[in-house]
C-alpha cells in the first residue's frame, strides 16, 4: 500500500480548494471547518464562492496534465480512442456535403425538433438493424454523440448519492458524468467474458441488504471500453434476467457493435430485453465520423421523454447540419463499405499490436484479445504502477492511459490500455516496442529490489490481502510462461 | 516600459502547470504596460530569445529545463537578463539531495534521508543494504525522485514490503531517489518575496479524504489556509528557517520552501526549496502575497523588478 504523503505541493496546485471564502458566509455548502474574514479578495474566491458543491467532484487532476502530455506532436500515442477519419475520402465528404446543401440549405442551417431530424432516424434504424435490433422512430433520441446519452441518463436518474454500478474497468469518460451527478458508483469485476453476472447478483444483494438499489447498471458489452472484452450470450440472457427481475435499467453503450473483426456477432440487450429495461446508446462516432457529434439513445418511452426535456435543457437540439449530413451519406454513400473497411484496417493494426505485445512484454505481463473495437487492456506485473510507467514512457515519447483512469478506487494501477485503431502499423510496433523498454527495465529493477522472481514476495505470499482482491477484479487466462507465476491479474 | 518574455510550457511534466502561471503572469505584465512575447519553450529557444531581443526574460516554468538551471545557463550564455534564481540556485533547489546537504551544512533541521542512484541497485547491489536503509530512517518513510519538482512519483512506505514498489515508482521519474524519515505533521509553506518571508501557508487534507493516491490524481482533496493559524513563535520560526533555506541556496528574488511541523514534538523541519513557485490562480506563492496586501499584479511586477 502506497500512497500520497504530504509536502506534495504543485500538481495538486489546480486540486486545492482555498479555505478563504472572503468574507461571504452565505456562498455555499462548502465543506469548511475554518472561515476567516480578508481585507482583500482574489480572482479565484470571487468565483469559488458562487460554485456549485459538486463542482467539488468536477476537478482536473494530475493525471489529466500528465495526458495532456502525449499530444506533443513526437510522442507515438497509444492513449486515444480515436477511429481513423483519413478513410473518408475528401471528394465523398465533398459531394455529400454538397448535395445536401442543394436539397435543403435552409433546413441544414436551421434549428431541428429536441428528438432529431425524421431522416436521421432513418439511418439509426438501419443501423440499429444491422446489429439484429430495431425501433419506432418515436423511440430514438438523436443525441450530441453517445457521451450525451450517458449525461442525460443520469440527469434522468440520478440524485447526489444513489448508486450506478459500472464495469471494473469502465469507460475513463464516463466518470466525469457520473462524479458531476454525484453518483455513489460501484465497479463489478469483469473476466475474458465481460461483466461477471454472479458478481453484479451478489453485489445487488449485498446493496439490497442496506437497503440501496442501483438507479441503473451501465455496461459496454461489446469490445469493451478499455478492457476490449466482449460479453459472452448466456451472460447477455442472465443480465437482461436480471434486470427484468429486479426492475433495473441498463445503460448499453455500444459505440462499436459494428467494428466486429472475427467471431460471431452477438444479440444486443436491448434485442434480448424487447427495449423494456434497456436504454441503447449508439453513434455516428465510431462507424462515421465522431467529428459530426452524433449519436443516438433508444429508451423506453417514459424515460426517453425526460431525457428529451433535459436534451432541450442542454443543447436544444444536436446539429441539424451534421444530421442532414449523415441521412444524406446513408441514403446516398456506401455506410457498411466504410464500415467493412474500418474493419479490414483496424484488424490488420490489431494484428500488429497483438503481435508486438507478444515479442516485447515480459512473460508475466498479460493482455486481452479484442475480436473487435479499438483497444487492448495489458496487465503488468505486480509492483509497476502505470501512472509513474507513462511518465517514463513520455520520457521515450511513447503514451498510454493508465489503468487507474478506468476506475472510481484507486484500482487499476498495474493496467493500461493501448488503442490500435488511430495509429499506423508501423507505429504501433515502435510504440509498443518503446513501452517493452521501460516495463523491462522496471521489471528487471523490481526484481533486484525484490531479490528475483522465484523470491518475490507477491508470488510466495499466500494470496495477500489487496493481491487477492485485485486478482478478483480480472481474471484473464494468462499465457504460459516457465516458473511460478507473478503479479496480481491472474486467477489467483 | 520594457519588453518582456515569458518562457512557458516546455516539455516539462509539468508543462500544463507552466502554461497556466504563463498566461496569468502574461495578463499581469500586460497591465503593468509591459510589451510581452509569450514563449513555448522548445527547440527555437534561442533563436526566438535572439529575433525577439527582450529587455528580460520572465521564467515561469516549473520542473525539469526551466526550474533546473538549463534555461537560464542558455538566458546567461545569450545575455538576456531573467527573473528568479541563477544557474547556481536552481541546480541546487531542484536537486533535492543536493539541496538537503547544504541545509545539513548550514543547520537547518530537514528530516533524516539517505539518496541513491539507480547504478546502486542495479550494479552495486544496494538491494541487500535495503533493510540496514530501513533500519536507519524507520517506518513510515517518504520516496522521492530527486530532481521531480512535482508531487508525481512520490510515495509514502508503511512498512518494508512498500519499499521496492515505491523506488520503482519513484526511478519512473528520476535516476536518483531520495528515501526520507517520514514527519508527521501539519504540512507548510513558506514563499520569500525580495529578501522577506510571505505568511505561512498550510495545506490540510479535507475531510474524510486521506492525502492518498484517490485524493491526487482523481478529485481535489487538499484546502489550504492562509494565512495559517500557528503561535507566533512557530510562524517566525518557520519564516526564519525559510529564509535561511533561501539564502544558503543562493535564490534570487523569490522562491517558496516547503516545510512540515512535527505533530508530537512541535518541531519544524525544511523538506525541500522551490527555485519557480506556481504562479497559477491557486498556487502557493500569490496566495501568501496576497495575503501580506500584495496583489498580484504588484507581485509580478516587483519579481521583474529583481530580474538580473
Amino acid at each position: 500500500m502506497t500512497e500520497e504523503p504530504p509536502g506534495a505541493w504543485d500538481t495538486v496546485e489546480d486540486a486545492m480548494t482555498v479555505d478563504d471564502p472572503g468574507g461571504r458566509p452565505g456562498s455555499g455548502p462548502r465543506p469548511l471547518k475554518r472561515t476567516r474574514v480578508r481585507a482583500t479578495s482574489r480572482d479565484l474566491e470571487r468565483y469559488a464562492g458562487l460554485f456549485a458543491a459538486r463542482t467539488q467532484n468536477m476537478r482536473s487532476s494530475a493525471m489529466r496534465d500528465l495526458m495532456a502530455l502525449t499530444q506533443r506532436p513526437d510522442v507515438i500515442s497509444l492513449a486515444g480512442g480515436l477511429p481513423d477519419t483519413s478513410l473518408f475520402p475528401a471528394e465523398e465528404l465533398a459531394k455529400h456535403l454538397s448535395v445536401m446543401a442543394a436539397e435543403g440549405s435552409a433546413r441544414a442551417l436551421q434549428y431541428a425538433p429536441t428528438e432529431g431530424l425524421a431522416e436521421v432516424k432513418q439511418a439509426i434504424r438501419e443501423v440499429l438493424q444491422a446489429e439484429g435490433d430495431d425501433a419506432d422512430p418515436d423511440d430514438v433520441l438523436v443525441t450530441t454523440g453517445g457521451q450525451q446519452v450517458i449525461d442525460l441518463v443520469c440527469k434522468t436518474l440520478v440524485d447526489p448519492g444513489d448508486v450506478v454500478v459500472a464495469e471494473a474497468p469502465t469507460y475513463p469518460g464516463a466518470v466525469p458524468a457520473f462524479a458531476a451527478y454525484e453518483a455513489d458508483v460501484v465497479q463489478v469485476a469483469m473476466d475474458s467474458d465481460g461483466l461477471r453476472v454472479d458478481v453484479l447478483e451478489e453485489t445487488l444483494e449485498g446493496l439490497a441488504a442496506e437497503g440501496r438499489s442501483p438507479k441503473f447498471i451501465y455496461t459496454i458489452p461489446n469490445f469493451q471500453n478499455p478492457a476490449g472484452v466482449t460479453l459472452s450470450l448466456p451472460r447477455r440472457e442472465r443480465l437482461v434476467a436480471i434486470a427484468r427481475e429486479r426492475e433495473l435499467l441498463i445503460l448499453e453503450d455500444n459505440p462499436y457493435g459494428l467494428l466486429r473483426f472475427e467471431g460471431v456477432p452477438l444479440p444486443t440487450l436491448r434485442s434480448l430485453d424487447g427495449g423494456e429495461f434497456v436504454i441503447s446508446l449508439g453513434t455516428f462516432s465510431k462507424i462515421l465520423s465522431p467529428g459530426l457529434r452524433l449519436g443516438w439513445a433508444v429508451a423506453p418511452r417514459p424515460v426517453l421523454a425526460k431525457m428529451n426535456i433535459g436534451k432541450a435543457a442542454s443543447d436544444l437540439n444536436s446539429s441539424s447540419l451534421t444530421q442532414l449530413f449523415a441521412a444524406t451519406f446513408f441514403r446516398d454513400g456506401d455506410w457498411r463499405g466504410h464500415v467493412a473497411r474500418q474493419c479490414d484496417l483496424y484488424r490488420r493494426r490489431r494484428d500488429v499490436m497483438l503481435e508486438a505485445l507478444q515479442e516485447h512484454l515480459p512473460s508475466e505481463a498479460t493482455w486481452t484479445r479484442p475480436e473487435g473495437g479499438l483497444f487492448v487492456w495489458v496487465t503488468l506485473p505486480d509492483g509497476l504502477d502505470t501512472t509513474d510507467l507513462l511518465a517514463k514512457a513520455l520520457s521515450r515519447n511513447v503514451a498510454f492511459v493508465p489503468g487507474r483512469a478506468a476506475y472510481l478506487d484507486g484500482r487499476g494501477g498495474t493496467s493500461l490500455r493501448l488503442n490500435f485503431s488511430g495509429v499506423g502499423e508501423e507505429e504501433i510496433r515502435e510504440g509498443v516496442r518503446r513501452i517493452g523498454v521501460v516495463v523491462a527495465e522496471q521489471v528487471e529493477l523490481l526484481d533486484r529490489l525484490t531479490g528475483g522472481p522465484p523470491a518475490r514476495p507477491a508470488a510466495a505470499a499466500p494470496a495477500p490481502a489487496p493481491d487477492a482482491e485485485l486478482a478478483d477484479v480480472f481474471e484473464l487466462p494468462r499465457r504460459e510462461r516457465a516458473g511460478p507465476p507473478r503479479g496480481s491479474s491472474g486467477t489467483a | 516600459m520594457s519588453v518582456v518574455a515569458v518562457l512557458k510550457g516546455g516539455r516539462s511534466l509539468e508543462r500544463q502547470v507552466s502554461l497556466q502561471s504563463g498566461a496569468r503572469v502574461e495578463d499581469a505584465l500586460e497591465r503593468l504596460g509591459h510589451e510581452v512575447v509569450g514563449i513555448d519553450v522548445g527547440h527555437d529557444l534561442v533563436r526566438r530569445l535572439r529575433e525577439i531581443a527582450p529587455d528580460v526574460a520572465f521564467v515561469a516554468l516549473h520542473g525539469r529545463d526551466g526550474e533546473d538551471g538549463t534555461v537560464q545557463e542558455l538566458l546567461e550564455v545569450v545575455g538576456i537578463p531573467y527573473t528568479g534564481s541563477g544557474v547556481r540556485a536552481c541546480v541546487r533547489a531542484s536537486d533535492k539531495v543536493l539541496a538537503k546537504h547544504e541545509m545539513l551544512a548550514a543547520q537547518i533541521p530537514t528530516p533524516d534521508f539517505l539518496s541513491f542512484n539507480e547504478t546502486a541497485f542495479k550494479e552495486l547491489g544496494a538491494a541487500d543494504a535495503l533493510g540496514a536503509i530501513e533500519e536507519r530512517l524507520g517506518f513510515p518513510l517518504v520516496v522521492k525522485p530527486a530532481d521531480q519538482g512535482s508531487a508525481l512519483g512520490i510515495k509514502f512506505a508503511g512498512g518494508e514490503a512498500d519499499v521496492p514498489a515505491a523506488l520503482v515508482a519513484a526511478f519512473s521519474y528520476s535516476s536518483k531517489v531520495l528515501l526520507e524519515r517520514h514527519v508527521d505533521g501539519q504540512d507548510l509553506a513558506v514563499s520569500i518575496l525580495d529578501g522577506a518571508a510571505l505568511p505561512v501557508v498550510e495545506a490540510v487534507p479535507a475531510d474524510g479524504l486521506r492525502y492518498d493516491f484517490a485524493a491526487r490524481y482523481t478529485i481535489g482533496g487538499t484546502r489550504l489556509i492562509c494565512p495559517a493559524e500557528l503561535p507566533d513563535a512557530v510562524t517566525a520560526r518557520a519564516q526564519e528557517l525559510a529564509l535561511a533555506t533561501h539564502d544558503v541556496l543562493g535564490c534570487r528574488g523569490f522562491s517558496r520552501v516547503d516545510l512540515m511541523r512535527d505533530q508530537a514534538t512541535g518541531e519544524l523541519f525544511v523538506l525541500e526549496a522551490n527555485a519557480i513557485p506556481g504562479l497559477t490562480d491557486t498556487s502557493l506563492l500569490p496566495q501568501a502575497a496576497d495575503a501580506a496586501g500584495i496583489g498580484f499584479d504588484e507581485l509580478v511586477g516587483r519579481i521583474l523588478a529583481l530580474a538580473g
